[in-house]
C-alpha cells in the first residue's frame, strides 16, 4: 500500500479523528440532528482542512523552522484568519452555497480537527502531499462519523427511550458503540 | 442579567454550572487524556493556569480592546499562555508532557475558555474574573479526574498508578481505549439527569444544560465574525 | 478586591466604532507583548527541555548496545556513512545512527532508529546491531499506540523483549519456536503488533547493514 493512502486510511478509519482521536466532538455533539446538516458540516470542515493543512505545509517550510515556539500562536490566527475569508469569498462567489454553508463555517475556528490536523501534520514531519492526504483522510473521517451519527439519531428521535436519557447522556452512548465498531479498523493497515 | 455574589462567582463553575458536565464544553480534552488521573490532573491544571491568566489579562486590559478585534485578542491572549504551559510542562515533567502531546496545544480551541473571557471576563473587574476562572478551571479539573478516576480503576485496576485489586483482576481495557471515554461521560450523565430527576428543580437543571450547549455554539459563532451567530433549532 | 466598584452593566456596551489605526495598534501591542513572554519563557526553558531529550536518548542508546563507555552519532545512507550529515541531494535519506564505544575507544555496535506502521498507528523503536557478530544487541521501543494490554506489550512485555538480545537477522516473528536462528516467539493476542516489531528491524537492516559493515571494517582492524 503506498505511503499516502495509508495516511488518508488511518486518518479516516483506523484513527478516525472524532471516535478514536476525540477532535471535533463539538459539531459531532451539536449539529448530528439531521443527516443533510450534518452532511453539509463535514463538506465545509473538509474544505477548511484540506486549505489548512496546504498553509500550515507553506508556515512549516518557510517561516516557523526558526521559531518553533510561535507554532500554536501562528497556527490559531492562520485558522482563524482562513475561516473568515472562506466566508467572504463564498459570500461574494455564491450566495447560495454561503446560505447552505454559511453558518457552519464560523463554528469551524473553534473545532480542534482544524489545530489538531496542524499540529499532528507538524508532529510529523509531514511534506505537502502527505499533508493533503492526511487532511482529506481526516475531513472524510469527520463526515462519516457525523453522518454515521445523524443517521442513528434521526432513528432514535423516534424511539421510546426513558426520560433521563433524552439528550446528551444517549449521544454518547451511541458514540462509544460506533468508536468500539471503528475500533475493528485497527490492523486493516497493517501489511503484514 | 441579575448581579452575582463573589461566593457564587467562584461556586457556580464547579457545580451548577460545571463545564464538562452541565454545559458540555472542552469535551475534547475530557475524553482524550483522562484514561488514568495522572494525565487527567495535569490536563486539568494546564487548563486552570490558562484560564486563570487568560481572565485576569483580559479583565486587566478590557478598557483597551476595541469591540471589533476583541475575540482576536483572546485567542491572542490564549495561545501566549497555552505555549507558556506546554513549555513549562516540557521542561518540569516530560513524561506527563509527552503522554498529553498535542492535547496540551488543543487547550487554546478549548471553547470553555473563550467562552468564559466573552462571557465574564471581558465585563467583571479583576478580582471577580480570577475568581469565576478558579472556579471554572476547578470544575474542569473536577470532571476530569472523576472521568480519570473511573477509567482507571476500572481499565488498569489501578490509582494513580497505584495497583487495588491484586494480580487476578482483569481488567475493562476498553476503559482506557476511545470507546471507554465516550461510555464513561454518558453514563455520568444519565446517573446525573436521574438525580435531577428526583429534585424539583429538574425543569431549571434541564434548561440550563440546553442553554450551556446553545452558548458554545454562540461563542464559536462570535469567534470569528465577532457578532452572535443566530442558533437554529438543530443544534444543540 | 481592586476595582470592585465599577459597574458591570456600563461595561456591556461596547464601544462606538474604534478607528481601524487604534485597532491595529492594539492588536500591535498585544501581539508584541505575547512575543515577549514567548520567548523569555522558551528561553528559559530550552536548557531543560534539551537535556531531557539528551538523557531520554542515551538511556534508550545504553539499553540497546549493552551500556558503552561512550556514543558517537553518524550518519547513514544506503551507500555510505558519514561523520557530519552530507550536503546536498544526500542529506534527505540521511538516517543518524549511534556508534557504542568501549572505554578505549572501540566501537562494539551501533544503534538505529526505525519506524514503520503497526496495528493502530506508527511504531518507532531503536535496535542495536554488532556488525562483527551479525547479531543484534536488543530493541527498544520508543513510541507506539498499539493496543493497551495486548499490542503495547511490544514495549512491556520483558521476555519478548529480551528475545531480541543475541539473535540473528533476518528475524522472524513465529507463533510456536522451532529453534531455527532469528525466531521470535510472538506474543499472544499481539500477534500483528510483533510481527510488525520484526519487520521493522528487517527492512531497516536490509537498507544499512552494507554501509555499517563496511564502516567498522575501516574503522576496526
Amino acid at each position: 500500500m503506498s505511503e499516502l493512502s495509508w495516511i488518508f486510511l488511518s486518518a479516516m478509519v483506523v484513527n478516525n479523528f472524532t471516535l478514536a482521536l476525540f477532535l471535533g466532538l463539538c459539531p459531532f455533539m451539536g449539529v448530528s440532528a439531521r443527516v443533510e446538516t450534518a452532511l453539509r458540516m463535514g463538506a465545509a470542515n473538509i474544505f477548511v482542512l484540506v486549505l489548512t493543512s496546504l498553509t500550515v505545509s507553506f508556515l512549516n517550510a518557510f517561516i516557523l523552522e526558526r521559531a518553533p515556539y510561535l507554532r500554536i500562536i501562528s497556527f490559531i490566527v492562520v485558522i482563524a484568519s482562513l475561516v473568515q475569508i472562506v466566508e467572504t469569498v463564498i459570500k461574494k462567489v455564491s450566495p447560495t452555497l454561503f446560505r447552505e454553508l454559511g453558518i457552519y463555517l464560523p463554528l469551524i475556528t473553534t473545532n480542534c480537527a482544524i489545530l489538531g490536523l496542524a499540529i499532528f501534520q507538524t508532529n510529523r514531519d509531514y511534506n505537502v502531499f502527505e499533508g493533503l492526504a492526511f487532511a482529506l483522510g481526516a475531513g472524510f473521517g469527520l463526515t462519516l462519523a457525523l453522518v454515521l451519527m445523524a443517521s442513528i439519531r434521526e432513528e432514535t428521535e423516534l424511539a421510546d427511550v426513558p426520560s433521563i436519557a433524552r439528550g446528551m447522556g444517549l449521544v454518547l452512548i451511541i458514540a462509544a458503540s460506533l468508536s468500539m465498531g471503528f475500533m475493528g479498523f485497527a490492523g486493516l493497515l497493517s501489511s503484514t | 442579567m441579575r448581579e452575582t455574589t463573589q461566593q457564587e462567582d467562584f461556586l457556580r463553575g464547579i457545580w451548577r454550572e460545571n463545564p464538562v458536565l452541565i454545559q458540555m464544553l472542552g469535551l475534547c480534552p475530557a475524553l482524550a487524556v483522562t484514561n488514568n488521573v495522572e494525565n487527567s490532573l495535569a490536563m486539568g491544571l494546564a487548563t486552570l493556569f490558562v484560564l486563570c491568566g487568560s481572565s485576569l489579562l483580559v479583565s486587566l486590559c478590557q478598557r483597551f480592546i476595541p469591540g471589533e478585534i476583541r475575540i482576536s485578542a483572546y485567542i491572542l491572549i490564549i495561545a501566549t499562555f497555552v505555549t507558556v504551559a506546554d513549555l513549562s510542562l516540557q521542561a518540569l515533567v516530560p513524561d506527563i508532557h509527552k503522554a498529553l502531546g498535542a492535547f496540551i496545544a488543543l487547550i487554546v480551541v478549548n471553547c470553555m475558555i473563550l467562552g468564559r473571557q466573552e462571557a465574564f471576563a471581558s465585563k467583571r473587574p479583576v478580582g471577580r474574573a480570577l475568581l469565576d476562572a478558579l472556579g471554572t478551571g476547578a470544575g474542569f479539573s473536577i470532571a476530569l479526574v472523576m472521568l480519570g478516576a473511573v477509567r482507571e480503576v476500572l481499565g488498569s485496576g489501578s490509582f494513580l498508578g497505584v495497583s487495588l485489586f491484586g494480580p487476578s483482576y482483569e481488567p475493562w481495557i476498553v476503559m482506557i481505549l476511545p470507546p471507554g471515554g465516550f461510555l464513561t461521560l454518558g453514563v455520568l450523565l444519565l446517573g446525573l439527569a436521574w438525580w435531577q430527576e428526583r429534585r424539583p428543580d429538574r425543569i431549571e437543571a434541564s434548561q440550563r444544560r440546553q442553554a450551556g450547549s446553545q452558548e458554545a455554539i454562540a461563542v464559536a459563532g462570535i469567534a470569528t465574525s465577532g457578532r452572535p451567530t443566530p442558533t437554529r433549532g438543530e443544534a444543540g | 478586591m481592586s476595582g470592585g466598584n465599577l459597574d458591570a452593566g456600563t461595561l456591556d456596551v461596547a464601544p462606538a466604532q474604534a478607528s481601524s489605526l487604534r485597532m491595529v495598534a492594539s492588536l500591535g501591542t498585544a501581539g508584541a507583548l505575547a512575543g515577549l513572554l514567548i520567548v523569555v519563557v522558551f528561553t528559559v526553558t530550552l536548557a531543560p527541555i534539551e537535556a531531557h531529550k539528551a538523557e531520554v536518548l542515551k538511556r534508550a542508546v545504553s539499553e540497546v548496545l549493552n551500556d558503552p563507555a561512550s556514543y558517537e552519532t553518524l550518519y547513514a545512507t544506503p551507500q555510505d556513512v558519514f561523520e557530519a550529515p552530507p550536503a546536498g541531494g544526500a542529506e534527505r535519506n540521511a538516517e543518524k545512527i549511534y556508534v557504542g564505544l568501549d572505554a578505549k575507544g572501540r566501537a562494539t555496535g551501533v544503534g538505529v532508529k526505525a519506524a514503520a506502521a503497526g496495528f493502530q498507528d506508527v511504531i518507532t523503536l531503536i535496535y542495536g546491531f554488532d556488525p562483527t557478530t551479525g547479531k543484534l544487541l536488543g530493541m527498544k521501543v520508543l513510541e507506539s499506540k498499539e493496543t493497551p494490554g495486548l499490542g503495547d506489550k511490544i514495549e512491556k512485555d520483558l521476555s519478548f523483549v529480551a528475545q531480541f538480545r543475541g539473535a540473528t537477522p533476518p528475524l522472524q516473528a513465529v507463533k510456536r519456536v522451532t529453534g531455527a536462528p532469528g525466531e521470535i516467539d510472538a506474543i499472544t493476542g499481539a500477534t500483528i503488533s510483533s510481527r510488525a516489531v520484526v519487520r521493522i528491524i528487517n527492512e531497516s537492516l536490509e537498507r544499512l547493514r552494507t554501509p555499517i559493515e563496511a564502516h567498522f571494517e575501516e574503522t576496526s582492524p
